[in-house]
């Protein structure tokens, strides 16, 4: 997924110069996840470099560089570190379309690994989401293929309003079933670990049904994606599972449709559970699916406690808890 | 159980115990407002170092205050700029001009016409002198008390006033509070009710310049007060790092709503001083001398355009009236501050510096002011056409939903559906 994402950049900075990326150690590292690699040796260091560790900053110069003109993909080194820059994001690139009435725009992406599962403690890894999915004029992608992370940051890029693109760090170098304890797999042998040459995008808003099934709707993006299916995989439950891909703009076409045609919805997430987007998910469901669907909709979430270091295997959703939450959702 | 701290590496304990500063302006309401202990400067004592000289050659210009004006109303000393006349009295005019504005549209708050206004009373020389000083096409990330920057411009009064009052025919389309303007084609960015988050963008946008060989700065304002903010170190970081083509300006006017220069720091050294610790150019200057702020804003873009890199102008003066409509100064400070502060009004001292020069008089002064009241009044008139805030609803209700995306989404077109089919059940 690694090699998606820095094969989406180099694309964009060769099609649009006004495309520049941006972050801690992204420069002539090339970034702490390698997501960079090559970029600054091909491009140059006015259009890839290092920044001071400022996240503040970082944003703020990035939407100063998007009212220039330029097209800027920072990138937050960590999820976790993302809060100092919460004001530029949410008073500044989030509303300067709006409160400029389109004098000014910020066509910004910002990405940033996010997620659990490589013991990165709580500090390395958080899905704070739902923070954003709550602000007003930002959208949020999260991939969960090296096929859609090429195509979607394409998109993001492209496109003229702020996007946060989440990279779910877990699966940078293959899918995830869950089981912390099993060797680890790479994207080799996956369908969607196969990334095109050159340019192409997927559209923004648009979910992906990554198995049809009949019994059970699950709802999931980034990791817990790989996770659901792994999980009904050994289980042997017919579930359709719902990539989101977008949250914001949301899907609730292909969400609805498939909620209607299984009766039952399990949503499933990383991030805290109070407030968090599956909250959203399952408001949304009700309001919508609330005649079709035979028994109350579940949520597998992170619990809401920081993330714990040692703990991690025990806080992470996965499989057992998964399957617990299917098991209640079909009992009758 | 309690832990027994060995603390024998300590002096004997004989200390008094710790006690915590907190700053307390020198004068409160009652008292008598003295400022016979401030040391000024006398005019053209500083010296003005070449715009190629590195930023560690002239430190003490972040600690002096750079003074063009004498008190007598002559332009003395290195940094006079030696402007014609002309320039002296559009100046002069647009420092008017903008105080006549002011004082119409904080009259219009007070009257109901507008929920808020702020004015740059006493501040004139900050904006205006910079914005003459500027290039038209330099960029300006202003904070809300740079009208000045707009009239200068030429914007429309006009407009500016259908913004304050967020009529049918504000180009903000009533989406921003009162004076939060935003006119890319005057070079001039949204203004952003939360501080000092223009700094980064100012620098941001500086760097694009000379990234893409451009030969445009961009200018940054913002109040002592905000240099608290994260953003304004984040920004000056920045700066320095990339030697971007920026003036990051501070207004330091000593109050920020009911709170003195010393909660921003400047009981413990002067604002210019920030820039030294970064290694970037740093000068105060007397904010009331339209000169000094002419002189060291062209300074400032001199070393910008010549990549010398940023400069940080602190400009020293005083806000004469409260911070905006929805304060009374008469709450936290003394009533004699604005008339005994000793840099004086720089609009009387512009005019004083013309009559010296023999190219103004008090007749013609007294024939502007008449003139500029009633364009404003006639602004107004027109504006009030379009509408007055609270008075009807002067945008299509629908259009809440516009320009939060480029596109809109469906979950903003179902909100907005929800929207009209209940105020059509509910008669509206």
């Amino acid at each position: 997924m690694i090699q998606a994402i820095n094969s989406a950049m180099e694309v964009m900075m060769e099609r649009d110069d006004g495309v520049v990326v941006m972050g801690e150690d992204v420069g002539y590292f090339g970034g702490v996840f390698r997501a960079t690699a090559g970029l600054q040796a091909k491009f140059g260091k006015t259009r890839v470099f290092d920044t001071p560790i400022t996240e503040c900053g970082i944003i703020g110069v990035a939407v100063g560089m998007g009212a220039y003109g330029l097209r800027p993909v920072p990138e937050i080194q960590f999820a976790d570190y993302i809060y100092p820059a919460l004001d530029q994001l949410v008073s500044e690139a989030a509303r300067l379309r709006y409160r400029s009435a389109g004098d000014f725009i910020s066509p910004i992406t910002v990405r940033s690994p996010f997620g659990g599962g490589i013991f990165g403690g709580q500090t390395h890894s958080q899905s704070p989401e739902g923070i954003f999915t709550h602000v007003s004029g930002v959208k949020t992608v999260i991939p969960a293929t090296p096929y859609d992370a090429k195509g979607l940051l394409i998109a993001a890029i492209e496109d003229n309003d702020p996007t946060i693109f989440f990279e779910p760090k877990r699966i940078y170098n293959g899918p995830f079933d869950g089981h912390y304890d099993r060797p680890s797999k790479n994207w080799s042998n996956h369908p969607a670990g196969e990334v095109p040459d050159g340019y192409y995008k997927i559209e923004l808003g648009k979910a992906a049904t990554v198995r049809e099934g009949e019994a059970v709707t699950i709802l999931a993006y980034g990791t817990m994606v790989h996770v659901a299916l792994n999980t009904i995989e050994e289980l042997g439950i017919d579930a359709e599972i719902i990539d989101l891909r977008t949250l914001v703009p949301l899907d609730i076409e292909a969400i609805e449709a498939s909620v209607k045609k299984t009766g039952r919805c399990l949503i499933v997430h990383e991030a805290t559970r109070t407030g968090g987007f599956g909250a959203e998910l399952s408001a949304l469901v009700q309001e919508r699916c609330f005649y079709h669907l035979e028994a109350p909709i579940e949520r597998v979430t992170g619990f809401d406690t920081p993330y714990p270091h040692s703990l991690e295997w025990a806080y992470f959703p996965g499989p057992v808890r998964i399957g617990e939450a299917l098991k209640k959702l079909l009992k009758d | 159980m309690s832990v027994e701290h060995d603390r024998s590496n300590l002096p004997p304990p004989n200390l008094p115990g710790l006690s915590l500063h907190v700053p307390e302006p020198k004068f409160r309401p009652g008292d008598t407002a003295d400022f016979s202990d401030f040391d000024i400067p006398a005019a053209g004592a500083a010296r003005r170092p070449d715009t190629a000289e590195p930023a560690n050659g002239f430190h003490e210009l972040a600690y002096s205050l750079v003074r063009v004006l004498d008190e007598a109303g002559n332009a003395v000393g290195p940094w006079d700029p030696k402007l014609d006349s002309d320039t002296l009295r559009k100046m002069l005019r647009n420092m008017a001009l903008t105080r006549a504005f002011d004082e119409r549209m904080f009259r219009a708050q007070r009257q109901g016409k507008t929920s808020f206004y702020m004015k740059s009373l006493g501040e004139e020389a900050v904006s205006i002198a910079a914005a003459t000083a500027l290039a038209s096409d330099d960029m300006c990330f202003p904070s809300y008390r740079q009208q000045g920057i707009l009239i200068t411009r030429g914007y429309s009064l006009e407009a500016m006033m259908n913004q304050i009052y967020s009529n049918s025919a504000d180009p903000l389309q009533g989406r921003q509070l009162p004076i939060m303007y935003s006119a890319k084609d005057h070079g001039f960015f949204s203004i952003s009710g939360n501080l000092t988050t223009q700094y980064p963008q100012a620098v941001g946008w500086a760097m694009a310049s000379a990234a893409k060989g451009d030969s445009r700065i961009a200018a940054a304002w913002c109040g002592e007060g905000s240099t608290a903010e994260g953003d304004f170190h984040s920004a000056l970081t920045f700066a320095t790092v990339y030697k971007a083509p920026v003036i990051l300006n501070v207004v330091n006017n000593q109050w920020a709503i009911s709170s003195f220069s010393g909660f921003a720091g400047a009981e413990a050294t002067t604002f210019a001083a920030r820039a030294v610790g970064y290694g970037i150019a740093g000068l105060r200057i007397d904010g009331n001398d339209a000169l000094a702020v002419y002189a060291a804003t062209r300074w400032a873009a001199e070393r910008a355009r010549t990549n010398q890199g940023p400069t940080l102008i602190e400009h020293f003066t005083y806000r004469a009236e409260g911070h905006s409509t929805s304060d009374d100064p008469g709450q936290y400070r003394s009533a004699g501050e604005p008339t005994a502060w000793p840099l004086g009004d720089p609009v009387a001292r512009l005019k004083q510096h013309l009559i010296v020069l023999g190219e103004w008089d008090e007749e013609r002064h007294a024939a502007m002011d008449l003139e500029l009241a009633e364009l404003v009044k006639a602004a107004q008139k027109a504006a009030e056409k379009n509408g007055v805030l609270g008075h009807g609803m002067h945008q299509p209700f629908e259009s809440m939903f516009e320009g939060v995306f480029e596109e809109m989404p469906w979950h903003l077109k179902e909100q907005c559906q929800q929207m009209i089919d209940e105020r059509k059940a509910a008669g509206l």
